[in-house]
This record gives structure tokens, sequence and C-alpha cells, in this order.
């Protein structure tokens, strides 16, 4: 206990119903560090810094700051005390400008007591410039992307003097561009002395960013270390509470006949490009966001119209005028966006899992309701989702096990060819290592499977062999077993030996 | 009330599995027959002769008409669309309907004409609607102005009066005690109930509403779905086309005026979401006898048309209001009370 932290929360437990959310958790935060915290989903990460945020209360437990303890019952109290949040999802008013949204709940007045712009502006020019974020105050924040917009948010923390500033998977849509220039805007806040809080899946990045980590699981606190100290797969162990062996280990597979072939498929983003899956093979695309690897899926699955090209699964031409022939053909796709694509977040999980696969169940368009439902229960704990879920709405679902809920459709149908599209993003660790186990047994039942995916680790350890692609073609060929994070990069910029981390795809 | 820091916690489940009182569930269960059932308490207690078995058949002849028009007008709205068009769409198959029997033409073939016109008004905003991908409130709204016209067009502007309307007992006519209208509405209820409850169709309707990507993606044919649904709403209002006609003897170029919102607010009443994907058909038929029940039930108690009106609208909006409330998580009250309990502890 060298030096009093700037903020230590103590003992704080939270129960909602019957659930202990947090259980006697603890977590300290000094002033000028990034301290991560990480937890699979329903850890209690979130719920910790919605009670930091005055959100929700807690049921017992002490916030102290600068050695005095603090109440903090709303939001207000929150932002009085210096603690802001950067929450997953943006509290941003996307009609209205950048100038007027920072200056929201606080706009500037005239002498006459009208809305001065002229001092808005400048202030939201001053406000941006102490981050060295270069947006024009001018613009709806609406048209911003993601990440700009999230900058215009700590703009605001910033200018709010936050001591404490809080990030809860900021990183999550942004692109490697946009991240970077996060990175950036956190190393010069913790230069000026305040103390962050980091919330991410992202073993790498919190590797790269924080000073110290500290890990809940099931409600409860785990354990904190410095960075230095202790590694990426004793961090792992501490979440799921046993050794998780290296995430992406499979034995080897032996991929058989070509079943999905792709010759000269294009449209005016992406092509002409040629590839072959095998039954049991995995295949993964990697690139940069924006390199047309979610184009060449969609336009294999008939989801867009292609320009040209042939597609054969299983040596038969494959010509789908929209999914609905891929499907026919024994295409399955998982779509990038599982919320705005692949589900319907208000129908409940039996009927997402079943929907392509009806045409099985049917006699004269009429549905044998009982043999639907124990074929869906039958995925169901093939990929054990609890089975009390059948009737819950998919939205209730964690992101792992909405993941699931969008594979088990494909499983269901049987699909001979799968095209997963960023199959873990947003997923916890745990529900990461069983898709990963699913792919491989999926691969070893003969399918053929290609995998999108932008985390590099994930692309290299699960395939077995990786595409890159850069501005819509691929452009090279790896064998995952003796490929690296470099050589994918090299290729995905396009640079050569050079700048690994520039955002290269302008297509 | 001192905490068991040594036993393993619970996994937080993703959902909060027990909810003290669901009420959103619940109201979709039975709220919006407990609305049916007090009206018919009340207009049981307070108007006269409202209880007799002929004026509840009265009652049921009357709103048969809208039902069916609300029941096709679900299958739109499911697909998260809007139909204006089919108050207009009444009179033009009502018409056409007339204007068969009078050329001879024998009553089913005269009805299933009056229908088929439907049907075809139907097609033409669903193919506008799905295939140029316009807005199906602006389209519907063109094809009612534009049906309305039509069918001034093809009578002058004046009624076609037959009295000896060889499909009159289609309005008039009694089945064993029972009007036939009333019968012709509870079996449009039964296949549409059915339909989308148990077959693939159905479950596509939803899909679609729920999510028109996802379901394109899951290998929905959006497309068809989405035409066949104006196809259905335009059929249903053909058959009311006809029964309306039935009933009066006559073809009525103003047939239907206004029915679509009568219509509309049956189905939202019922429970089914404007935004698609969301509802059910017997929700309809609920919503459909409450409006009538209100409308036959104020007449009975002599309460003045334009005040029939401003009881209508409250009703309507009070609808509308318990559905946003169901969006909620939790209802406020319910969620304070879990806060105070929160904050007790120490």
């Amino acid at each position: 206990m060298a030096e009093e932290p700037l903020l230590r929360l103590e003992g704080v437990t939270k129960r909602f119903g019957a659930t202990l959310a947090l259980d006697d958790v603890r977590f300290d935060l000094r002033a000028g560090e990034v301290h991560a915290l990480m937890g699979e989903n329903g850890a209690g990460k979130s719920t910790l810094m919605k009670i930091l945020a005055g959100n929700i209360d807690r049921d017992a437990g002490r916030i102290v700051m600068d050695g005095r303890e603090i109440e903090i019952r709303s939001p207000r109290d929150a932002r009085s005390h210096g603690i802001a949040i950067i929450h997953q999802e943006l509290n941003t008013v996307p009609f209205m400008t950048v100038a007027e949204n920072l200056a929201l709940g606080n706009e500037p007045r005239t002498a006459l007591g009208l809305l001065d712009r002229r001092r808005m502006m400048a202030d939201a020019r001053e406000k941006l410039a102490r981050i060295h974020a270069d947006i024009d105050p001018a613009r709806p924040l609406g048209s911003l992307s993601v990440g700009l917009q999230q900058m215009v948010e700590i703009a605001r923390a910033a200018s709010e003097e936050a001591r404490v500033l809080v990030l809860d998977e900021p990183t999550a849509a942004l692109s490697r561009s946009e991240a970077l220039e996060l990175y950036r805007i956190i190393s010069q806040m913790r230069a000026a002395g305040v103390g962050l809080v980091y919330i991410s899946h992202r073993m790498e990045e919190v590797w790269q960013l924080a000073d110290r980590v500290t890990v809940f699981r099931d409600g409860t606190y785990v354990g904190t270390g410095r960075m230095g100290a202790i590694t990426p797969t004793v961090v792992v162990r501490m979440m799921v509470g046993r050794a998780m062996g290296d995430l992406y280990d499979h034995a080897p597979r032996a991929p058989g006949d070509v079943m999905l072939e792709v010759r000269g498929l294009c449209d005016d983003r992406v092509g002409p490009v040629d590839l072959a899956v095998r039954a049991g093979e995995v295949v993964a695309m990697a690139g940069l966001i924006g390199s047309g690897r979610t184009e060449v899926g969609r336009l294999i699955f008939g989801a867009d119209p292609r320009s040209g090209g042939t597609v054969r699964i299983a040596g038969r031409d494959s010509a789908p005028a929209d999914p609905f022939g891929a499907i026919a053909d024994g295409i399955g796709m998982v779509p990038e966006d599982r919320k705005d694509q692949g589900l319907f977040l208000e129908h409940s999980v039996e009927d997402n899992i079943a929907i392509s696969s009806l045409d099985r169940f049917v006699t004269a368009g009429v549905v044998r309701r009982g043999e639907a439902r124990s074929a869906v229960t039958r995925q169901m704990e093939r990929l054990r989702l609890r089975l009390s879920a059948l009737a819950l709405p998919v939205r209730a679902l964690s992101g792992g096990n909405q993941q699931k809920a969008a594979l088990a459709r494909w499983l269901l149908r049987d699909s001979r060819v799968l095209i997963l599209d960023e199959p873990t993003r947003g997923v916890d660790i745990g529900a990461k290592r069983e898709i990963y186990e699913l792919i491989d047994e999926l691969a070893r039942a003969g399918k053929a499977i290609l995998v999108i995916s932008s985390d590099l680790p994930e692309a290299i350890g699960i395939s077995d062999r990786l595409l890159v692609m850069r501005a819509g073609r691929i452009v090279h060929e790896l064998v995952s077993a003796s490929a690296t994070e470099e050589d994918v990069m090299v290729h995905a910029t396009g640079a050569g030996a050079g700048t690994p981390h520039s955002d290269g795809a302008t297509a | 009330m001192t905490h068991t820091p040594d036993h393993p916690a619970p996994r937080a489940p993703e959902a909060p599995a027990r909810q003290p009182f669901d009420f959103a569930k619940w109201w979709d269960r039975v709220g919006i027959l407990l609305v049916l059932v007090a009206l018919l308490l009340l207009m049981s207690a307070i108007a006269p002769n409202f209880n007799r078995v002929d004026n509840l058949l009265n009652i049921a002849r009357a709103i048969s008409v809208n039902a069916i028009l609300a029941a096709g007008l679900t299958f739109v709205i499911l697909t998260g669309g809007i139909d204006l068009s089919v108050g207009s769409t009444i009179a033009v198959s009502g018409v056409v309907a007339v204007i068969a029997a009078i050329a001879g033409w024998p009553a089913p073939i005269a009805i299933l004409a009056g229908v088929a016109v439907g049907a075809a008004c139907g097609l033409a905003n669903g193919v506008l609607i799905a295939y140029l991908a316009l807005a199906p409130f602006i389209v519907t709204l063109g094809t009612m102005t534009f049906l309305r016209g039509l069918g001034y067009t093809i009578t002058a502007g004046q009624p076609i009066v037959s009295s000896d309307l060889n499909f009159r007992d289609v309005g008039n006519g009694y089945l064993s005690g029972v009007p036939v209208p009333v019968l012709i509405m509870i079996a449009v209820y039964v296949v549409a109930w059915f339909v989308l409850e148990r077959t693939r169709y159905g479950r596509h309707v939803y899909a679609v509403g729920g999510n028109p990507q996802a379901a394109r993606l899951a290998g929905v044919r959006v497309g068809r779905i989405l035409t066949s649904v104006y196809v259905i709403a335009g059929a249903c209002a053909g058959l009311a086309g006809v029964i309306f006609a039935a009933r009066v003897i006559s073809a009525q170029p103003t047939a239907g005026t206004g029915y679509e919102l009568d219509a509309i607010a049956a189905v939202v009443l019922g429970g089914t979401s404007l935004a698609g994907g969301r509802g059910r058909i017997v929700g309809t038929l609920i919503g459909s006898v409450i409006l009538g029940v209100l409308s036959t039930g104020l007449i009975l108690l002599n309460v003045p048309f334009f005040t029939q009106l401003l009881i209508k609208g409250v009703v309507i909006i009070l609808a509308v209001a318990i559905d946003g409330l169901k969006q909620r998580p939790l209802p406020l009250f319910l969620k304070r009370r879990q806060a105070a309990a929160g904050a007790e502890r120490p």
C-alpha cells in the first residue's frame, strides 16, 4: 500500500432477483494508469461500471476517491466526482452537429438568453483540439464514423476534466486506423494523469495499452496483476477458471475433394476471385476492413448480384439469384452483423434456428411442429445452448449464445458449405473456444468451411489455409501451420516490408 | 442481512431469467381480452337490450366487414407494411360483383369476380412495394385514391341498385340462425389463424416483418412474401366489398370510405406492432369486436355521434399507449420498487 489510489471500490455487491451479479468485488485505479478489466460476458464488469457511473444502485460496498468515501447514486453524482464513461452504445444525438452534442445540457447563451452559436463552435473546436481530434464541429454527428463519434464523446469527457474515464469495449466497432487513433488519445490522457478503466476482450490490445489487469469471473474478484508480471495464458485461466490449453488447438485434418470452387467471381467492388475449399477443410480469408472479404462471401451466397464468374458445389454449378437458391445448393452463411442481418431479435430461439429448414418439416405447407422442435432441440444440445432458452427472444441471449443460435440454423440445415463471417466477434472467450471446437468438428464431418476473420491469431489458428485479400482481390495464399501474423499483414497492406499498420485498403 | 461470500456465485445469466412479473408477456396473452370482457360487462350493465341474442348477432354482423378487412391487413402489418387502399377496394369489388350479377353471371361467379378484383388490386400494390421498393404508405395512398376514382368512374358516381341481386344472401341471409357474414368472418379467421400459426408461409411472414435482411439471408423469398400479403389484404377487402354490396343490395361508389382506418385501429388494438414481426390474428379479431361493441353500445346508449368519435379516438390512443408500455423491459412502477429495495440494504 505505497500510495493511496485515485479510486478504490471495496466489497461491492449487487443482486438482480435471485442472481448475485457482483459478490464482494474490489477494484482500484491509480492516477495516470490504464487498468484493464477483463472477464467473460456475465462476469460482472459492466455491472460494476454501471454502479460507478450511477446508472444502477449497489446493494453493498464502498467507493473511495482520494482517500475519502463518496456517494454515487445517480449519473449526476458520478459526473460531479469527475467520473466519465464511454459506453458501447454511444449516448449522442445523431441529427445534431458535433458542436451541439458537445454543448448538450450546457449550451452557451448570449446576454439576451439566446443560443450563442459562435461561442458554441469555438468551445467545440477547443475541446476537440485538446485531444488532437481532427473533426469539423459543424458536421452532423450521425455523418461521422463510429470511431469519430467516440472521439467526440471522449472530447466531452476530457473537457469536463474527467479524472476517471471508463471505456467499455471501445474498439469493438472501430477500423484499425481508428483504433490506433484511440490508442494515441488514451496514451495522451494517461500522461495527463487521468485514470483509465479499459474493458476489452482483445488480449493483444490489453497487453499493448494497459499497465495492470484485473479479472472477474462469475461476479467475483479473481485477481490483479502487473502487465510485466503476468502472461495472457494466466489471464485466460483466471477468466475461465481452468487451463484453456492453446485456444486454437486442433488435431491435423485431412481434407478430401474440392467441395466449393469459385472461378473469376466478381462484381463492381471485388474480383475476379478464384478460390477452392475442400470437404473437411477450413480456409480463412484475412485482410483489412474494406478489402472485400465480406463481399466475396455474399457473392458466393447469392446475397448480392454477381457480374461474372462461376461457383461450383461438389462439381455442380451453383448460380443462385438469391440466398434461397444458394441454400438449396447446400451453402449456409452466418453474416458479419448478426443483429442486423443474421437474427430475428424479437423472435424465439426456436424460430430463429428453424427458419431455414422449414421445408424439411412441412406437409403441404403445414409445419410438423413436434418434429421441428425436437430437431431444433437436438442442435441446441449439441451447441450447449440451454433448452430453457427455446421460447426466449434471441435478444435476451448473450453474444456468444446468439452466435451459437445463428450457427445452429445451418447445422440444422446440414449445409455442406459454410461461410462464417466474423464468427466470434463480440463473443466471450469460453464461447469462442466452443465455436472453434464446433468448426473443427464440422470440418471433420466433411463440411467445407470458409471463415472470414479480422482476428489474425484466430484466422491463422483455426484454419488449414489462409487467403489474404487486398483491394478486392486475393493477393496471397499461405499454409496456416507455418504462417505468422507479420506474413499476413505484409500482404494485406501491400506494404512489402513497409508499414504493417497503415490502412492501405482504398478500393 | 449478512452476505455469504464463501459460496460460488451462480453465473449471471444472459437474461434476467426469472423476472418478478413480466407485464409484457402477461398483457400479450390476456390484456386485450380483459378489455373486451370489461367492455361487455359494462355494456350489458348499462345499455338496454345489449344482452339479447338478436342484438349480439346484429353486432357480430355489423363488425364482420371491418373484421374481415382487418384480418387481411394483419398480414400486411406483420411484415411492417401498411395498406390504405383496402377501403377503396371495397367499393371497386362491390361494383364489379354487382355488375357481374346484373349481367347474368351466377352468384358464385359474381362473388369470385369481386374477390378476384380485390386480389388484383392487392397484387398491384404488392409488386410496386416489393419489386420497385416503394414505400407502402405512399403506394397505397396512391392506389386508395386511384381505386376510389375507378369506382366513381365505373358507376358514373351513382349507386347501382339491383333489387333482385342474386348474391344478396351473402349479406342478409342466415344459416341456422347465424348471419352469413358472421359465418364468413369466422371462416376467414380460422383460415388466417391456421396459415399464420401453422404453416411455413406464416413463419416467413413473421420473419420478413421481424428483420427483412435476415429473412433474405435465411433463404426467405422476401419479394414473394411481401407481394403475397398485399394480395391477401386485397382479397379480404374484395370479400368485404361483396358482403357490403350484398348487405345494401347495391353497388355504392362511396362504400368503404374510411374503413381502412378502422381496420388499422383494430389490428393495432389487437396488439400487432406497426413495426412488423410481432402480433397475433386472434388479437385482431378481439380488436375488431371491441371497436364494434363500442360503436353499437354507444348507439344503444344514445350517445351522440360526435361524442362517439371522441370516445373511439381515446380508446385507440389508449391501446397504442399500452403497446408502447409493452416495449419497455419493465413497467416503471416495478422498476422503482426494485430500486428502492436495493437502496434499503446497507
